[in-house]
């Protein structure tokens, strides 16, 4: 059994002093950006934890992450878990398929000659029904390209030409990935998003969740929303992690262990040596997916790898905040990711976890290889090294789907270690996969009916994604098992769902 | 029969427009009182052409301690179990649909719960229908899990559901149906999705500390749980008339 390898009891708790040591070095790494930044931002009562409240008395009620982001964002002194406050929003994010709708709403409840807020602090950003010649789609995104011309918004990542999207130098693709490879993504911050992935932000230790195309049009009029603060689950992942192991089986594991309803409401956070060691397109992984076991916001405390990847893309300030030592936790899950094995999630629920070995038998159709969870370049490059490893060919039709234009060109261009330095893109050519294609949302979450890759048969796929409740990815009878991209990978070479140790060592 | 009542079409609370007052005031303390903590917070106007009378002629001060007007939903029910995603109440490849076009949004009824797996063999709308017959969906578990797609309220309340009661939401579906006052979601205390069938005729009626279910086919009644948090917004009538009523948005004129 899966369960049998970790440790896992839920209790209520106050921070353990290992925590303040591990993130003793971040804190001072916070202090010399508050200090550079100070005069900038408006005056709030609630400090970073520039020293340890113990020695300072400072902190007299101990906060969590979360709870500190929305105290400062609501210009209190704090926040309680159940409180309902009125929060600054720094980033409010929408797409082609929430975004219409939006500023609808906007217009019909300020007017129609109404101005947003603030012009730069909204990102645009179509990704989600691209390439497909639905014209309610496209439409769409002529919808949103009007209010951004209108309301002069300064973030709008637009498409024009749908044939070949090199032809559109400002279009990104999937909102999520590039949200944080254009800087859009800083610690302490608040970022709303019309997409229940917006909680991917999290991993740059800010307070990131996805609203109805409601509250988009009230934040779009007013900067500000009205948030309950929830209560904050801690998972604590320590240990090496195994080389086979990637952060898609950690969350998928975490999954498994509370439910799709096991965080309803609440904030996971996490930490411990194990998450420290994840690079930021890993941590992204792991906050992702929160918002499928119900999870309002998912966070990771800012570390240097955090703050090196911030600092290259953005020059706006920003100032992280930790969890106080003496933080109210409702409940922290321990495992020791050293033991942990791949697993996949059975079909129709990401909770429907099993290893992935148990799952030999499981005869596939197809994989896909994509999305905001699965599709960002350290994915593709994962996919890469297993092929590499193998020297073998893929036995089912396998679909590669670059988040992002930025994504799409590391496939063509970076080499995989250990490949002799061929790109992912010659990799998967000798494995026999499909051309990359046009980086979007693609078939993640099915789309119109020529969306590319999309499940259009009863098929079984093993895929990278997010969701695999009934007719995800388009068919109402399909079956998709989630995995990691090694996962995905070794699946492919041998059309049955196979752990990737097959292939790695 | 609810199949007969008017859908709601679009939540205009012009009428909440005269009480606000009329200067911006920044919101800078804590104002509100709100009674449980089941939820997330809500918004949104529309609940008032829905059968709920705003209150914003009372007063500006905090009338935290009054809850819903009372409020009745008759009709035949269409039950589900646990989990049922966003996907499953509407595909996302029809949710290209732009909801601030009345056409588009009386349409999307034909999609409500379109992406049920083909067990379920009876429809909640016919092929070539935009309402269903059914007014109140029962659910079991984390219903509306998934998406943070509006379409899926929308879509619900365009084919003429009043309201959802289920053992428990999924946070986003949960606030965007109190924010677009698509339909009422209701929590009951048991598992009332195992003791209903689909066809049978149930009332809903929404009190001020809670509601009931009555399954009039076998007799039996369900408590609901109060609303919760979403209370004193939607009584307002919705965010937007919420925060006009609180002084922080101005009116409109």
């Amino acid at each position: 059994m899966a369960s049998s390898v970790i440790s896992s009891s839920p209790f209520v708790c106050k921070s353990s002093s290992k925590n303040d040591l591990g993130f003793s070095k971040s804190s001072q790494i916070s202090i010399h950006r508050c200090q550079k930044k100070s005069i900038s931002r408006k005056i709030v009562s609630v400090m970073a934890p520039q020293r340890s409240p113990s020695t300072t008395g400072s902190v007299k009620t101990g906060m969590t992450m979360t709870e500190k982001i929305l105290a400062r964002a609501a210009e209190k002194s704090q926040a309680v878990p159940g409180d309902n406050i009125w929060v600054n929003v720094d980033v409010l994010m929408t797409h082609d398929v929430c975004g219409p709708g939006a500023f609808g709403i906007f217009k019909r409840e300020f007017g129609e000659k109404a101005k947003v807020w603030d012009p730069e602090k909204i990102v645009v950003i179509p990704d989600h029904y691209i390439f497909t010649a639905d014209k309610r789609a496209n439409r769409n995104v002529d919808i949103m390209r009007e209010h951004c011309r209108e309301q002069n918004i300064k973030y709008f990542y637009d498409i024009t030409d749908l044939g070949d999207f090199r032809a559109n130098p400002d279009y990104k693709g999937v909102c999520h990935v590039a949200l944080a490879q254009e800087g859009h993504c800083r610690p302490g911050e608040v970022l709303l998003g019309t997409d229940s992935h917006t909680c991917t932000a999290g991993a740059f230790g800010q307070f990131a969740t996805g609203i109805g195309n409601t509250d988009a049009g009230f934040v779009l009029g007013t900067g500000k929303i009205l948030l309950k603060v929830p209560p904050t689950m801690r998972f604590i992942l320590d240990g090496e992690m195994p080389s086979f192991l990637q952060a898609k089986d950690l969350i998928l594991q975490i999954i498994g262990e509370i439910s799709v309803a096991g965080a309803t409401y609440k904030t996971m956070e996490f930490s411990g040596t194990t998450v420290e060691s994840l690079t930021m397109e890993e941590r992204m992984t792991l906050c992702n997916m929160v918002v499928e076991a119900g999870g309002k916001n998912g966070v990771i405390p800012p570390d240097a790898t955090t703050l090196n990847y911030v600092e290259n893309r953005t020059s706006v300030p920003f100032e992280p905040v930790y969890s106080d030592g003496n933080a109210s936790f409702v409940s922290e899950y321990r495992f020791d990711v050293s033991k942990l094995e791949p697993v996949v999630a059975k079909p129709h629920s990401p909770d429907n976890r099993a290893l992935a070995r148990e799952c030999k038998d499981v005869k596939i159709d197809r994989v896909y290889i994509g999305s905001c969870t699965g599709g960002k370049t350290e994915d593709f490059m994962a996919a890469a090294k297993l092929f590499a490893a193998s020297g073998k060919k893929v036995k089912v039709p396998t679909f590669l789907v670059p988040a992002t234009q930025k994504v799409w060109m590391d496939v063509y261009a970076l080499p995989v270690p250990g490949s002799g330095g061929k790109t992912c893109a010659q990799i998967f050519e000798e494995a026999g996969c499909d051309t990359p294609t046009s980086p979007s949302c693609g078939a993640c979450l099915g789309g119109p009916a020529d969306t590319y890759a999309r499940l259009n048969e009863p098929q079984v796929c093993v895929s990278t994604t997010n969701r695999n409740f009934p007719g995800r990815m388009g068919h109402k009878e399909g079956q998709i098992y989630l995995a990691s991209p090694y996962t995905a990978a070794a699946s492919a070479l041998t059309g049955y769902v196979t752990d990737p140790r097959e292939f790695l060592q | 029969m609810a199949t007969s009542l008017p859908t709601l079409s679009r939540p205009i609370a012009s009428s909440s427009i005269n009480h606000s007052s009329s200067s911006f005031v920044p919101i800078r303390s804590p104002f509100l009182k709100f009674n449980t903590s089941t939820s997330l917070l809500p918004s949104s106007l529309s609940l008032a052409p829905r059968g709920i009378t705003p209150r914003f002629a009372t007063s500006t001060e905090s009338d935290s301690n009054e809850t819903l007007a009372k409020t009745t939903f008759h009709g035949l029910c269409y039950v589900l179990g646990d989990n049922i995603d966003t996907d499953q109440i509407i595909p996302a490849g029809a949710a290209c649909v732009f909801p601030s076009n009345q056409q588009e949004r009386d349409e999307i009824g034909a999609f409500a719960l379109s992406g049920l797996p083909s067990f379920h063999k009876t429809r909640f709308v016919e092929p070539g229908e935009i309402k269903s017959k059914y007014s109140i969906i029962i659910g079991g578990d984390n219903f509306g899990c998934g998406s943070s797609r509006e379409h899926a309220p929308v879509c619900l309340g365009a084919a003429g559901a009043k309201a959802v009661v289920a053992e428990s939401y999924a946070r986003i579906f949960f606030r965007n149906s109190v924010a677009t006052g698509e339909l009422f979601p209701l929590e009951s205390e048991v598992r009332v999705c195992d003791e209903c069938k689909t066809g049978e005729t149930v009332t809903v009626e929404l009190g001020e500390t809670g509601g009931l279910l009555t399954n009039h086919t076998t007799g039996k009644t369900y408590k609901l749980k109060a609303i919760g948090d979403a209370g004193p917004v939607i009584d307002a009538g919705g965010i937007f008339a919420y925060a006009r009523l609180m002084g922080m948005i101005p009116s409109l004129t």
